[in-house]
């Protein structure tokens, strides 16, 4: 059972996606406008991880070696695609404002890294829990992204208005607030993490 | 041509590639280390993306519309760059040594690079014809390198800096980069023509 | 696994089949709701930008596409009993501050704006994507004037509209798309 909790919180914690590996950096930037934003995105690529992984961690005898990876990319870009007609389907407004980082999941590091990583040398409930983790852990640092940014440009923090609009400074919400607050949100977990070590 | 004018400036400037939209930022993190890989990276990732997108572009014309395939896009797109990536290995390797020296360690990571499938995805997205799909991956790539070109010479001169021991590598990198990113919002609201 | 020619196109080639017919499976699910979200938000705004206007057709059903100055757009008319009590346009502009807008306007028989609906937009989120809010703020609200006898530019080009702080190339894209939203009604109701 301790086996099983540790695959799980390693995604949240000790390999997170964002703040120690630094894999997935385009989506982490391009949708973290509002932490609902960087919340959905951050679901979106987990509900992918997880079938992915499932799926691969099944097929993985069966494929040959020199074809894995494109074994792999196909696989996730069929769940992807799938993805993408469910959202457009049930979540227009959603699927319009996450746009093209949508379909850009499948070259998302993190999905083909634990798919090599961990799927294709590990049982299924162990790559579920893997995807379950990996992506929760993506999922927190996408929404905590999004909250500061949000906070810091606009004042609020999933639409809840904290203090007035006018007192933001709007270049969080813009390109280069999205860079600068990535950037001290690692030197902060980093800290944190050297600290407990 | 003044059309063509505008996407180029747009591409490189105004709706730069790392800084606007925010793709192509693992190879912009990972390979910036030295200004010489820098470069390299930003020619293979030219080289792939206008081969790419002009591939795509004619298989989705030719394809996947007429049959009411857009569906299948996605996995359609991401299969053809990788295979034009390994192809490009093997035949580069074959014909031109030399560039295969150069190009050759970055050629694997490409795959991965979304701003190769962003822009293939882009151009099919806003409409655009065979000529301006061409010019706009030629312009965009040039953004790229152009970007991750001027980082490395940043990062080369940070490795000098004493930095406080949290925001060593990374942190002050993005920083940095953020820095770039106000920069290059001078350009924004740039119209030709 | 061991690699051979034989199974390594074998296992790619079943992979991609099974990958193929599943997402093939899904798209013909869900084809009907797209379509019937892409719908119900085009009704939606309709329904948004003629407010108090009554109206018992379908406007969305008797959409035509209007041409004015080279560009089109689309019209929907809404009727009571046949007779047109509201004109709706879906019109865009390409030169906002990121590219292409898109609003819904609606106009009533008198020509005045009774709204408008902000269908796709890429602008500055925080300055030009205010545009939603920001032209039926009461302080600076374009509803219920006439581009008849309003000069619909912003102030900084000697119109009666107060741009968006910051964010004056977006306004006054906003404004061209509702320049051409009103031609292309005038020129729809004329025809009537």
């Amino acid at each position: 059972m301790n086996d099983k909790l540790k695959i799980l919180f390693n995604g949240i914690i000790a390999e997170n996606p964002t703040f120690v590996l630094m894999l997935g950096m385009c989506p982490t930037l391009g949708t973290t406008g509002s932490a609902l934003n960087g919340m959905s995105m951050g679901l979106a690529t987990m509900a992918v991880l997880i079938c992915s992984n499932v799926v691969i961690s099944l097929i993985k005898n069966f494929v040959p070696s020199k074809v894995r990876i494109p074994a792999y990319i196909v696989v996730i870009a069929a769940f992807v695609s799938v993805l993408q007609l469910v959202m457009e389907a049930y979540v227009p407004s959603l699927y319009a404002t996450l746009g093209i980082f949508i379909p850009l999941i499948v070259v998302n590091c993190i999905v083909l890294g634990r798919a090599e990583a961990f799927a294709s040398r590990h049982g299924v409930l162990d790559s579920c829990l893997d995807g379950i983790g990996i992506g929760l852990g993506f999922t927190i640092a996408l929404t905590l992204l999004g909250a500061v940014r949000e906070f810091l440009g606009t004042g609020k923090i999933f639409d809840l208005t904290i203090y007035p609009e006018q007192f933001g400074s709007l270049v969080f919400v813009l390109a280069p607030g999205a860079f600068i607050a990535l950037g001290l949100l690692i030197a902060l977990f980093s800290k944190l993490r050297a600290k407990s070590c | 041509m003044l059309e063509y004018i505008s996407i180029i400036i747009t591409a490189i400037f105004v709706n730069n590639i790392v800084f606007a939209q925010f793709l192509g930022i693992c190879p912009f993190i990972g390979v910036s280390r030295k200004l010489s890989s820098a470069v390299g990276m930003g020619a293979a990732v030219t080289f792939v993306m206008l081969l790419a997108t002009a591939i795509t572009w004619l298989l989705q014309d030719l394809v996947l519309t007429p049959f009411g395939l857009g569906f299948m896009q996605t996995i359609v797109f991401i299969l053809v760059i990788a295979a034009l990536v390994q192809m490009l290995e093997i035949i580069l390797k074959k014909i031109a040594p030399v560039l295969y020296s150069a190009l050759g360690v970055f050629l694997p990571l490409i795959t991965t690079n979304c701003a190769v499938l962003g822009v293939a995805i882009t151009v099919v997205q806003k409409g655009m014809n065979l000529g301006e799909s061409i010019v706009y991956a030629f312009a965009t790539a040039v953004g790229f390198t152009m970007a991750i070109a001027i980082f490395a010479g940043i990062r080369e001169q940070l490795a000098w800096t004493s930095v406080p021991k949290a925001m060593r590598g990374v942190p002050i990198a993005m920083i940095c980069a953020g820095l770039l990113a106000m920069a290059f919002m001078g350009f924004s609201g740039i119209k030709i023509g | 696994m061991k690699s051979s020619l034989v199974n390594m196109v074998l296992s790619l080639g079943i992979i991609t089949v099974v990958a193929a017919a599943a997402l093939a499976g899904v798209y013909t699910a869900t084809k009907e709701p797209i379509a019937q979200a892409k719908a119900e938000k085009q009704k939606a705004a309709i329904g948004q930008v003629l407010p108090d206007i009554q109206f018992n057709n379908n406007p969305a059903d008797e959409a035509s596409e209007v041409t004015v100055d080279g560009e089109t757009v689309t019209v929907f008319p809404a009727r009571q009993d046949g007779e047109l009590v509201g004109i709706a346009v879906e019109s865009h502009d390409t030169n906002g501050f990121s590219g292409l807008i898109t609003v819904m306007y609606g106009f009533n028989p008198a020509g005045d704006i009774t709204g408008y609906a902000v269908m796709q937009h890429a602008e500055t989120p925080g300055l030009g994507s205010k545009m939603g809010e920001w032209f039926c703020n009461p302080a600076h609200s374009i509803i219920g004037l006439n581009p008849a006898t309003s000069n619909l530019t912003v102030s900084k080009d000697g119109g009666d509209v107060d741009a968006i702080t910051a964010a004056t190339i977006s306004s006054r894209a906003f404004l061209r798309a509702l320049t051409l939203a009103n031609q292309a009604s005038q020129q729809f109701a004329a025809q009537q």
